[in-house]
C-alpha cells in the first residue's frame, strides 16, 4: 500500500501528462463542455494561429446562457445574442464540435446536459469555461471551471498546465431535518466558511448527510463550491451515482461498465488519508437558509433577522454589510420573513433539475402565487423540461399561476430578455446574488426550490412548513 | 504576451471587498465575440455615478488598482481581465483574490499582486492624499514601492516567470506533443467519447 490519498489527488495522479518540478502538472482533460459565452474567443485563438480541436470527440457544446426560454422556435430576437449563438453554431461546425443547438433535445444548461448524457462519470477530469463546473464534482469527477484562455489551450491541447490543489474535507454529519434541502446545506456552508474559504481547496463533501443525498442534491453542493472560492467540489462515487449513470446514453456499457465500476470504487479517499483543512457540520442543527445580501456567504437561517452592521467582527466586514444593506434596501432587525419579493425564479444549474421543480410542485399543488408575485419555472435543460411535462408537473405549476418556460440559464444571469426590473427583488434558486446578477438594480435572495415555492405562495420569504394547509 | 518586468504608473483606491467579476464587467458585455474593447464595460454599473472612483479627474490615465480583499470573485469570466487590461491597468494590488480570476489574470499578462491587507491600507492612504504618487512594481524583486513604502508582493513563481518572459502557454504545451499522445493511448475503453 502506497500512501492514502485523497480522491482529488487520486483523480489528479491519474491525469498527469508531464510532471514538472517547480512547474505546473500537465494535466489530461477527459471532458470538455463549451457554450456560447465563452468559446468565441477561444475559437478565434485557434484560428489564427491555425490550430485545430485536438480532440472532437471529447468536447461537446451547447446553448445555454443567452438565448429566450420562450419563443425558442422563432429566431432569437437580440441581435447580440443571435451573433454569439451563430458564431458557436459556426464555429462548431467548422472545427468538428459536436453541438447540442436550440430546439434539440439533448440541449440545456451545460452542467445539466453532461450529467444527464451520462457524459460525466467518476474520476474523470471535466472542464467548462463556467466557473459552475464544479457541478460535476458530485459524481467524482476532478471538475472545475476556467477561463477563455484556457479553454482555448485545452481546444488545442485536450491539456491544461495546473498547480495542485489543496483539499478541504467538509463534514455533514447525521440526518437533515424535514423540509432541509442540499441547497440549505451548501448556504449554511458557505456563510460559514465565507465567501474566501475555500480559495485554493478543492472541497470534498462527506458523512451521512452527503451520503443519504440523492445526485441532483450533491450537484446542488458541489455546484456553489465555488461561492465559497473553491475551484472545485468532490463527493465519493457510491451505489447513489452508479444507479443514476446505469443506461444513461454514454455510461460505459457490459464489460466497460464491469471495468468502470472497479474502478470508480478504488477512487473515494483513503479512510486515513489526510486533508489540508477539515470543517464539520451537524445536519441535524440546519435549518432553511436565505440570503440577505450581495454575496452568497451573507445568509442566515430563515427564522433570523437582518443582521446590524454595528455587531460585525471587523471593519471591513462592517462596510461590506452596510453597503449590502443599502444595495438591497434593508433594514437591520427585520425579520427575513417579511421580506416581501416580486418574482420568483425556480431554476439554473443550481436547482433547475427534476427533482427541484418535483420539490417545489408539492409545495403548489393546491395553492397559487401570491397575487403581485411572478413565478418563472426554467427546467435546467429540455430533457428535464419533458420530463416534468410527462410526470405533470408544468400543469401543476400552470395551475398555480407560474410561467412555465424552455430550457436554459434565463434569470440566473439575465443575459437573456429574462430580468428583474431595477429595484425589484426576487426569491431565486440560483447560486449568485451579487448586485444586478439577475437584471441591473435587481436584488436577490438565494433559496432552496422548497423555500422559492412557499415564497411564491405567500408573497414573502418562507418555507412550508410556514404555509397554510393546501386546499 | 507582452513581458512585464517593471511598470510604474499611479494608481485608483477601490475601497471595496468583494469585487466579483459581476461587477468588474456586467453579464450584458459578454455577448461580444471579440477579445478587445472593453474598456466601457469595466465596472460599468458603478461608473453610472459621477463620484465613482474611475470617474473622478484626479484618477484619470491610472494604470494600477488597489483593491479590498477577495477580488475578483465569482464569475469565471476572463472578460473581467481583459475589461481591466482594456482600461488601461497593467496591475491589481489586493489581500486576496478569487483562483480563476487569479489563473485568468496571469494568462493574460495582468498582474495580481497580493500584498497584507494593512499594506494595502498604506496605500490607500497615500493614494488619496496624493493622487499622482506614481506606484512602481518590480516583477522581478517582487515589490511595490509608492513614496517611503516599499512592500515585498506575492505571485506564484511560474505566472511570474511567463510574465517576465512574456511566453504564451499553448506554446508551452505544444513541445510537450509527444508525451500528450502518448498518455492518449493509456485513456481505459470506458471512459466517453462524445
Ligand atoms: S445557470 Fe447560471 S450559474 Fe449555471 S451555467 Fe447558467 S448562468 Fe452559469
Amino acid at each position: 500500500m502506497g500512501t492514502p490519498r485523497t480522491m482529488a489527488e487520486k483523480v489528479w495522479a491519474d491525469h498527469i501528462v508531464t510532471h514538472g518540478e517547480g512547474k505546473p502538472d500537465l494535466l489530461y482533460i477527459d471532458l470538455h463542455l463549451i457554450h456560447e459565452v465563452t468559446s468565441p474567443q477561444a475559437f478565434d485563438g485557434l484560428r489564427d494561429a491555425g490550430r485545430p480541436v485536438r480532440r472532437p470527440d471529447l468536447t461537446v457544446a451547447t446553448e445555454d446562457h443567452n438565448i429566450p426560454t420562450v419563443d425558442v422556435d422563432k429566431p432569437i430576437a437580440d441581435p447580440i445574442s443571435r451573433i454569439q449563438v451563430e458564431t458557436l453554431r459556426r464555429n462548431c461546425e467548422e472545427f468538428g464540435v459536436k453541438l447540442y443547438p436550440l430546439g434539440d433535445v439533448e440541449q440545456g444548461i451545460v452542467h445539466v446536459v453532461g450529467p444527464q448524457m451520462g457524459l460525466t462519470q467518476p474520476g474523470m477530469t471535466i472542464v467548462c469555461g463556467d466557473s459552475h463546473t464544479s457541478t460535476h464534482g458530485a459524481f467524482g469527477a476532478l471538475a472545475f471551471g476556467i477561463g477563455t484562455s484556457e479553454v482555448e489551450h485545452v481546444l488545442a491541447t485536450q491539456t491544461l498546465p495546473l498547480k495542485p490543489f489543496k483539499t478541504m474535507a467538509i463534514t455533514v454529519e447525521g440526518e437533515l431535518p424535514a423540509g432541509v434541502s442540499a441547497k440549505d446545506i451548501i448556504l449554511a456552508v458557505i456563510a460559514k466558511i465565507g465567501t474566501g474559504g475555500g480559495q485554493g481547496y478543492v472541497l470534498e463533501y462527506r458523512g451521512s448527510a452527503i451520503r443519504n443525498l440523492s445526485m441532483e442534491g450533491r450537484m446542488t453542493i458541489c455546484n456553489m463550491s465555488i461561492e465559497a472560492g473553491a475551484r472545485a467540489g468532490l463527493v465519493a462515487p457510491d451505489e447513489t451515482t452508479f444507479a443514476y449513470l446505469k443506461d444513461k446514453p454514454h455510461s460505459p456499457q457490459g464489460a466497460d461498465w464491469d471495468a468502470a465500476v472497479e474502478y470508480w470504487k478504488s477512487l473515494p479517499t483513503d479512510s486515513d488519508a489526510k486533508f489540508d483543512a477539515e470543517v464539520i457540520i451537524d445536519a441535524t442543527t440546519l435549518s432553511p437558509f436565505v440570503t440577505w445580501g450581495t454575496n452568497p456567504g451573507q445568509g442566515l437561517p430563515l427564522s433570523a433577522s437582518i443582521p446590524n452592521p454595528g455587531d460585525a467582527a471587523n471593519e471591513v466586514e462592517r462596510v461590506a454589510i452596510e453597503q449590502a444593506l443599502s444595495y438591497m434596501d434593508l433594514t437591520p432587525g427585520t425579520p427575513l420573513k417579511e421580506i416581501a419579493v416580486d418574482t420568483v425564479f425556480l431554476g439554473s444549474c443550481t436547482n433547475g433539475r427534476i427533482e427541484d421543480l418535483r420539490a417545489a410542485a408539492a409545495v403548489l399543488e393546491g395553492r397559487s402565487v401570491a397575487p403581485n408575485v411572478r413565478l418563472l419555472v426554467v427546467p435546467g435543460s429540455t430533457r428535464v423540461r419533458l420530463q416534468a411535462e410527462s410526470e405533470g408537473l408544468d400543469q401543476v405549476f400552470l395551475a398555480a399561476g407560474a410561467e412555465w418556460r424552455g430550457a436554459g440559464c434565463s434569470m440566473c444571469l439575465a443575459m437573456n430578455p429574462d430580468k428583474l426590473a431595477p429595484g425589484e427583488r426576487s426569491a431565486s434558486t440560483s447560486n449568485r446574488n451579487f448586485e444586478g446578477r439577475q437584471g441591473p438594480g435587481g436584488r436577490t435572495h438565494l433559496v432552496s426550490p422548497e423555500v422559492a415555492a412557499a415564497t411564491a405562495v405567500a408573497g414573502t420569504l418562507s418555507s412550508p412548513a410556514d404555509l397554510e394547509v393546501a386546499s | 504576451m507582452e513581458a512585464f518586468t517593471v511598470h510604474t504608473g499611479s494608481a485608483a483606491p477601490l475601497r471595496r471587498s468583494n469585487v466579483d467579476t459581476d461587477q468588474i464587467i456586467p453579464a450584458e458585455y459578454l455577448k461580444r465575440v471579440t477579445r478587445h474593447g472593453f474598456e466601457d464595460a469595466l465596472f460599468a454599473s458603478w461608473r453610472k455615478d459621477p463620484e465613482f472612483i474611475l470617474n473622478r479627474p484626479e484618477y484619470q490615465g491610472v494604470s494600477i488598482l488597489v483593491a479590498g480583499p477577495d477580488f475578483g470573485t465569482g464569475s469565471s469570466r476572463e472578460h473581467a481581465v481583459w475589461a481591466l487590461q482594456d482600461f488601461g491597468f497593467k496591475a491589481v494590488l489586493s489581500s486576496r483574490y478569487a483562483d480563476i480570476f487569479r489563473g485568468n489574470s496571469g494568462k493574460g499578462g495582468l498582474l495580481t499582486a497580493q500584498l497584507d491587507h494593512e499594506v494595502i491600507e498604506s496605500i490607500w492612504e497615500i493614494i488619496e492624499s496624493d493622487p499622482n504618487a506614481q506606484v512602481t512594481i518590480d516583477l522581478t524583486a517582487k515589490t511595490v514601492s509608492v513614496g517611503e513604502l516599499v512592500a515585498e508582493f506575492e505571485v506564484d513563481d511560474y505566472v511570474r516567470w511567463r510574465l517576465l518572459e512574456g511566453l504564451d502557454d499553448i506554446g508551452i504545451t505544444m513541445q510537450q506533443e509527444t508525451d500528450i499522445t502518448e498518455f492518449e493511448k493509456t485513456r481505459p475503453t470506458y471512459k466517453p467519447t462524445v
